[in-house]
C-alpha cells in the first residue's frame, strides 16, 4: 500500500504476467500473516467453486441432448459427473441428490450376463458414495437403508455363472467397504450399538467370502494341465481398462450378444485361474479379525466367540493348524461353561483334527479325552474310533488319521507321528481335567466329615468312565494336603503291553462304560494332625504306561470337572426314583464329592466331676474339687488339667475371678484367673483322683468355668501302636452373690433417723448385716474403723462375734458417736465397718474374708444450744421425779434465753415456770425440776420450751430431739407384788 | 427353541441339514438377550413385556427372541424371506411356546434345567414349525 516502490513493483508484475491487480496477493511476513493466507484461500475456492459450477452446468447441457431410450447408458455417466462435481464443489447435498438419482438410474438400465458387472461395479461405486454423504451428514440410518437397498436390488444379480465367484467377491467388498465406512464413522463421533456395528459388515462380508472360496474351489478345479491362456486375454494394449467393470477382452462392446465366444471363453478361464491364486483364507480370516474386533466392542462375546471358531476353521482350511488350534482353544471354555454341547462338539472335533495334523500329542489327547466324554454329542462309532486312537497313543503308536483331513497333509503328518514315536523320553502327560469334560469321572470322598485319630480314615474313590470301550488305567493315587498319606493310597497293577488290546473287563484297573468302580481307601492318621483337616489335594488316574505314553489325569481336589457342580445340583434337584441297584454298586448321580475331614482326638474314656456348692460368695474362697476318673485300660499319662475362667468372657471378669489350687490363705489380684496344664501326673486304670480348685470371684454374677484334663494314651489301630493325646473338658457356670447386704443409718439416742448430725452431740450408727447367702454365713469379727473427724463415745467392740447366719436373718450393732465441729458444710467421712467372715462349712480350713463396708458420710450441723435431760427411766405415781436440765451454749456469744415449762395433766411440778436467763460461751445452765406424776402410763411430761433470742430458728421441734416427751409411770407399788401377781 | 441359564433345554430346527449354524446363531443371539434383560431390569419387573422383538437381523434369518419371567428364553430363527410371519404371529407363537413350557415345568417328573424330551412339547413345535415353513 504506502511503499510506493513495492506498489510499482506490484503493478509492473502484474503487466508482465498480464493479471488484474486483483489477483495478486501479497503474503506480507508480519503478524497477519493467517489473515492473508485465508484471503487467499477464500480466493481459490471462489475460482473452484466457480470452475465446478460452469463443469455442472457443462455436463447438464450435455444432458439436455440425451433422451433415455437412445443414451441410457450417458446419463448415468452423467449424473454421476454432476454428482461428482457437486461434491468437490463442498456442496454434498446436491451431490446426494444427484448421486441418488444415478443410482437409480443405474438400476433402470437393462441388465445381461455381458454388462452386470459393469452395472454392479458402477452400483457399487455409487452407492459408496451415497453411504459416505449419509454418514457424513450424520444420517446413519439412511445410509443403512441405502446400504440395504442395494444389496437387496444385487444380491440376485450373480451374472455369469461361471464366474460366480466374481458376484460373491463383489458381495464382500461391499459389506466390507460399507463396514469400513461405518467403522470411519464411528471414528468420527458416531455411536453404533450392539445390534447395528460395523462387526455385522465384516462379518457378512466375510460370508461371502467364504462363499466366494467355495464357488472358488467348484469353479476352478482345472486340472494342473489347463494352462493359462496366450495371449491373455486380460492384458489390454494401454494396460487399463477404459471403463470401469468392463471385459478387458470385450471394451466399449454395448451389444448384450457375445461377438467371439472362444475369446469369451478364454477369457472365463483366465479370470478362473486368476481366482485360483487369490489366498481366500487370509481375506476371510482378516474379515472375521475385523469384526471379531466390533464385537469385542459392543459386547458381544458370542458373537465374538462365534467368529473366533469360524477364523480358526479357515486357519485349519489354511493349513495354520496352530494358529486355528490357539484360537479354538481360546474359545472352547466359553461353549463348555454355558453347556453347548453340540456346539462345543464340533470345535473339539476341529481342533482333534489340527492336533492330529501337527502331532501334539497333549492336545490330541485332551481333546480325545474330552471327545469321549459325557459332554460330547459324537456318534458311538465316532467315539470308538477316538478311543482306539487313544489307546494306540497310550501304547506310544500313530493314531489312525482323522477323517476328512488333507491327504497331503495326513502324509505329512504321519511323519511327524513317527518321529514322535521313535523320539524317546517326554512320553509323561500331565493332563488338569479341572477345566474340561474328560470321559473319566471322579469323586472321592471321606466316609465321615470328620474322624477320630484312634479309628483308620477310610475313603473312597468313585471312577466312572463314559467311553464306548472298557478302559484300563495303570495306577490310581491320591494326593493329599499332609503328603505322607500319599504312600498309602495308591492302586497299582504292572500289565503288559499286550493287555491293552484285551477287551477283558475283569480286572481291577479296568474301568467298564457306565459303570462306577469304588476303590477304598484306609489308613490311620498322625497324631500330629489331631484338630487339622485332611483334605485331598489331587486324584491322579494314570492311563498308559510308562514304557509306552503315560497320560496322567489330575483332578483337583476331590474329582469333579467343568460340569459336574451344574450336574450335582441337577441331580440333587431331581425327584427322579432310581432303578435299585446290587448292594456295591451306587448310582454315580447321588454320589457326592466329600474332599477333606477333620482328624479329631480320640475320644477321652475318663470322667470328671465337680462338687461345689453354687452360688459363690463374693470375695470368698470358693471351693471346688474336681474328680477325675480313669476309665481306660492302660495308664493315662502326663495327666494335665487346667482350670479356670473359661477364654473369651468378659475382660473383667478376668481381673476379678482368681484361681488358684491353695485355699488356706486368701489370694490377692495378682493370681491368674486361669491355671494352665497343671501336672497331676499318671492315671493308672480305675484310679481316681481328686483336686481342690479354690477360686474367688471379685464381683457378682456369672462366670463360666473351664475344667480340662489331657493326657496321653497308647492306643493299637490297625496293628500300628500310636500315642494319642485325648482330652475331655467339662465347663460349669458358677453364680457369685454378695453373701449379705449391710444396711447403715444413723440415729439420735433417742433412736430418731437422723438425716443430719448436730456436732458435738452423741448420736448412735446402726449397723445392719442381712444375710443373702443360701448357705449360712459365719460372721468371725465386726470391726468399726472411724473416721478422724469421728470420735467414739464409748468402746467400740464388736456384738456380732461367731454369730452364724442363716438365709434372711439379719445381725444388727449400735455404736455411739460423736462428731466435733467442723467447718466444712458437706458430709464428713465417717469410716468403714469391716466384717470378717466365711462360709460356715464343716471344713475348717477356709479362710476368712475381710469385707469392708465404707460407711455414709454424714453432714455435721453445728447447733446454738443443747439441751439434754437428766432424768430417771421411770416415774412412780405420787413420788416425786427429779428432773434436770442442761442448757449449753454452743456458741461464742452470750445467749439470752427464755425457758418455759408448760403443765401437763399428769405431773404436779415445782421448779422455774418461767424464766430468762443468760449463759455465757461454753458454759451452761443448769434447770432443776421436781415432776410429781398423778397418774400411771405412758405420760407426757411437761414440756420445756426454750426460746433463744437471737437464734430464732431454734424451734422447740429440735429442742424435741434431745430430751424426753413422755415417760412411763408406774403404779403406786404395793408391798407384796408378787403375792398380788400369783393371785391373779 | 429353548433354553434357560444359557444353555439349550431344546433345540429342533427345520430343515435340519444345517443345524451347527442354527445353534451357533441362537447362541450368539443370547448377547442381544442378555443386554436387552439387563437394560430391563432397571425398568419394573412386574411389568415388563416378556417379548424381546427381533434381536437382530442378518442377511439370511431374523432372530427372535422371548424371556421369561424366570429368565427362561425363547429364540426363534425364521427365515428373512418369510414376509408373511408378522410380529404378531411371532408373539402368539411365542406365547404358545411359553404355554407349553409351562405344562412341562408342571410334570412333577420334569426337573427344572433337565433338558427337554417330551412328546407333546415335541409334537407342538413340529406342527408350529410346518405352519411356519
Amino acid at each position: 500500500g504506502e511503499d510506493v516502490i513495492a506498489s510499482e513493483r506490484a503493478a509492473a508484475l502484474c503487466n508482465a504476467c498480464d493479471l488484474s491487480g486483483k489477483s495478486l496477493f501479497v503474503l506480507p511476513h508480519t503478524d497477519h500473516l493467517v489473515g492473508y493466507i485465508i484471503r487467499l484461500e477464500n480466493a481459490f475456492y471462489e475460482h473452484a467453486q466457480t470452475y465446478y459450477y460452469t463443469e455442472i452446468r457443462r455436463v447438464k447441457s450435455h444432458k439436455e441432448f440425451l433422451n433415455k431410450t437412445t443414451h441410457q447408458l450417458l446419463f448415468v455417466r452423467h449424473q454421476f459427473k454432476i454428482a461428482f462435481f457437486s461434491e468437490l464443489k463442498q456442496d454434498t447435498q446436491n451431490a446426494l441428490k444427484n448421486y441418488r438419482t444415478a443410482y437409480n438410474l443405474v438400476h433402470e438400465l437393462r441388465a445381461h450376463e455381458t454388462n452386470m458387472l459393469e452395472i454392479k461395479t458402477m452400483a457399487g461405486f455409487i452407492n459408496y458414495k451415497i453411504c459416505r454423504l449419509c454418514f457424513q451428514h450424520n444420517t446413519p440410518l439412511d445410509a443403512i437403508a441405502q446400504f440395504r437397498k442395494h444389496i437387496d436390488l444385487c444380491k440376485k444379480k450373480i451374472g455369469s455363472a461361471e464366474l460366480a465367484f466374481e458376484h460373491a467377491a463383489w458381495m464382500s467388498k461391499q459389506f466390507q467397504a460399507f463396514g469400513d465406512l461405518f467403522d470411519e464413522a464411528i471414528k468420527l463421533g458416531l455411536t453404533a450399538i450392539q445390534t447395528q456395528n460395523p462387526g455385522f459388515y465384516y462379518q457378512q462380508a466375510a460370508y461371502y467370502a467364504q462363499e466366494r472360496k467355495q464357488l472358488a474351489s467348484m469353479l476352478c478345479n482345472h486340472d494342473s494341465s489347463v494352462t493359462y491362456p496366450n495371449p491373455d486375454p486380460l492384458e489390454t494394449q494401454t494396460g487399463v481398462l477404459d471403463f470401469y467393470g468392463q471385459r478387458p477382452w470385450r471394451q466399449g462392446i454395448l451389444s448384450f450378444d457375445l461377438s467371439d465366444p472362444e475369446k469369451e471363453k478364454m477369457g472365463i478361464l483366465s479370470l478362473q485361474l486368476k481366482e485360483k491364486n487369490v489366498l481366500h483364507s487370509e481375506l476371510i480370516i482378516t474379515l472375521l479379525s475385523n469384526a471379531v474386533a466390533q464385537f469385542k466392542k459392543y459386547k458381544c462375546p458370542r458373537m465374538k466367540s462365534h467368529l473366533m471358531v469360524q477364523m480358526g476353521e479357515e486357519y485349519y482350511y489354511a493349513k495354520d493348524y496352530a494358529k486355528a488350534l490357539k484360537l479354538l482353544d481360546y474359545v472352547m471354555c466359553d461353549y463348555r461353561s454355558e453347556g453347548w454341547w453340540t456346539l462345543l462338539t464340533s470345535i473339539l472335533t476341529t481342533a482333534l483334527k489340527c492336533s492330529y495334523l501337527m502331532a501334539q500329542l497333549k492336545d490330541y489327547i485332551t481333546y480325545s479325552l474330552e471327545l469321549l466324554g459325557r459332554a460330547s454329542t459324537l456318534k458311538d462309532d465316532q467315539k470308538s474310533r477316538i478311543e482306539k486312537n487313544l489307546i494306540k497313543v497310550l501304547m506310544n503308536e500313530s493314531p489312525d488319521p482323522e477323517p476328512d483331513c488333507d491327504t497331503a497333509a495326513v502324509k505329512a503328518s504321519q511323519k511327524l507321528w513317527a518321529d514322535r514315536v521313535s523320539l524317546a523320553g517326554s512320553n509323561i502327560f500331565t493332563i488338569e481335567v479341572q477345566d474340561f469334560i474328560p470321559f473319566v469321572q471322579c469323586k472321592a470322598k471321606f466316609l465321615a466329615p470328620s474322624f477320630h485319630v484312634d479309628v483308620p480314615v477310610q475313603f473312597d474313590v468313585y471312577l466312572r468312565a463314559d467311553c464306548p470301550h472298557p478302559i484300563r488305567f495303570s495306577k490310581l493315587c491320591i494326593s493329599f494336603n499332609n503328603q505322607d498319606y500319599n504312600q498309602y493310597c495308591v492302586v497299582e497293577e504292572a500289565y503288559q503291553k499286550s493287555d491293552i488290546l484285551e477287551q477283558s473287563s475283569q480286572g481291577t484297573m479296568c474301568l467298564v462304560p457306565g459303570k462306577t468302580r469304588k476303590f477304598s481307601f484306609k489308613f490311620v492318621a498322625k497324631t500330629e494332625d489331631v484338630g487339622k483337616k485332611i483334605e485331598i489335594t489331587s486324584v491322579d488316574l494314570i492311563l498308559g504306561s510308562e514304557s509306552g505314553r503315560c497320560v496322567i489325569l489330575n483332578w483337583r481336589g476331590g474329582g469333579g470337572d467343568a460340569s459336574s457342580s451344574q450336574e450335582a445340583l441337577q441331580a440333587a434337584r431331581s425327584f427322579k426314583r432310581r432303578p435299585k441297584l446290587p448292594d456295591n454298586e451306587v448310582h454315580w448321580e447321588t454320589l457326592t464329592i466329600q474332599a477333606s475331614t477333620m482328624i479329631i482326638s480320640r475320644v477321652p474314656n475318663i470322667s470328671v466331676h465337680l462338687r461345689h456348692e453354687p452360688p459363690a460368695l463374693t470375695n470368698e474362697m470358693y471351693c471346688l474339687i474336681v474328680t477325675v476318673q480313669s476309665h481306660e485300660e492302660t495308664v493315662a499319662k502326663d495327666v494335665k488339667l487346667t482350670a479356670g475362667l473359661k477364654p473369651g468372657q468378659d475382660a473383667n471378669l478376668t481381673q476379678k475371678t482368681q484361681v488358684t489350687l491353695h485355699g488356706t490363705d486368701a489370694c490377692d489380684d495378682s493370681f491368674p484367673a486361669l491355671l494352665p496344664d497343671i501336672p497331676v501326673g499318671d492315671l493308672q486304670p480305675g484310679e481316681k483322683l481328686e483336686k481342690p480348685i479354690y477360686i474367688r470371684c471379685g464381683t457378682v454374677g456369672a462366670r463360666m468355668f473351664l475344667f480340662y484334663i489331657s493326657y496321653l494314651i497308647n492306643t493299637v489301630v490297625e496293628g500300628k501302636e500310636i500315642l494319642c493325646r485325648c482330652h475331655r473338658d467339662e465347663t460349669v457356670t458358677i453364680d457369685t452373690v454378695f453373701p449379705f447386704d449391710v444396711a447403715v443409718k444413723f440415729v439420735s439416742t433417742k433412736l430418731e433417723h437422723l438425716d443430719r448430725v448436730f456436732a458435738d452431740i452423741p448420736f448412735l450408727l446402726m449397723t445392719d448385716i442381712l444375710s443373702a447367702s443360701p448357705w449360712p454365713v459365719t460372721i468371725v469379727t465386726s470391726k468399726l474403723q472411724l473416721s478422724a473427724s469421728m470420735t467414739p463415745v464409748d468402746q467400740l467392740e464388736s456384738y456380732v462375734e461367731n454369730v452364724v447366719l442363716q438365709t434372711g436373718e439379719s445381725a444388727s450393732e449400735c455404736f455411739c458417736l460423736r462428731c466435733p465441729p467442723v467447718t466444712t458444710a458437706s458430709g464428713v467421712a465417717t469410716g468403714c465397718y469391716i466384717i470378717t467372715w466365711k462360709r460356715s462349712s464343716p471344713v475348717e480350713s477356709v479362710p476368712v474374708v475381710n469385707t469392708v463396708i465404707t460407711l455414709p458420710h454424714v453432714i455435721v450441723e453445728s447447733i446454738p444450744l443443747h439441751v439434754n435431760a437428766d432424768l430417771p427411766s421411770f416415774g412412780r405415781v405420787r413420788e416425786s421425779l427429779p428432773v434436770r436440765y442442761h442448757l449449753q451454749n454452743k456458741t461464742n456469744l452470750v445467749q439470752d434465753v427464755e425457758v418455759s415449762v408448760e403443765p401437763s395433766d399428769a405431773f404436779m411440778f415445782s421448779g422455774l415456770k418461767q424464766i430468762r436467763l443468760r449463759i455465757l460461751p461454753g458454759s451452761q445452765q443448769e434447770m432443776l425440776y421436781n415432776f410429781y406424776p398423778l397418774m400411771a402410763g405412758y405420760q407426757q411430761l411437761p414440756s420445756l420450751h426454750v426460746n433463744l433470742m437471737r437464734f430464732p430458728n431454734f424451734t422447740n421441734q429440735l429442742l424435741r430431739r434431745f430430751i424426753p416427751t413422755h415417760i412411763f409411770v408406774k403404779p403406786q407399788g404395793r408391798q407384796a407384788d408378787d403375792n398380788s401377781i400369783a393371785a391373779a | 427353541l429353548l433354553c434357560s441359564q444359557n444353555y439349550p433345554l431344546y433345540i429342533q430346527s427345520v430343515p435340519t441339514e444345517n443345524e451347527l449354524k442354527f445353534h451357533y446363531t441362537v447362541h450368539t443371539s443370547l448377547d442381544v438377550v442378555d443386554e436387552k434383560i439387563s437394560a430391563m431390569g432397571k425398568a419394573l419387573v412386574d411389568q415388563r413385556e416378556l417379548y424381546l422383538g427381533l434381536l437382530y437381523p442378518t442377511e439370511d434369518y431374523k432372530v427372535y427372541g422371548y424371556v421369561t419371567n424366570s429368565k427362561v428364553k425363547f429364540v426363534m430363527v425364521v427365515d428373512s424371506s418369510n414376509t408373511a410371519l408378522r410380529d404378531n404371529e411371532i408373539r402368539s407363537m411365542f406365547r404358545k411356546l411359553h404355554n407349553s413350557y409351562t405344562d412341562i415345568m408342571c410334570n412333577p417328573f420334569y426337573n427344572p434345567g433337565d433338558r427337554i424330551h417330551s412328546r407333546a412339547f415335541d409334537t407342538m413345535v413340529n406342527s408350529m414349525m410346518m405352519q411356519v415353513c
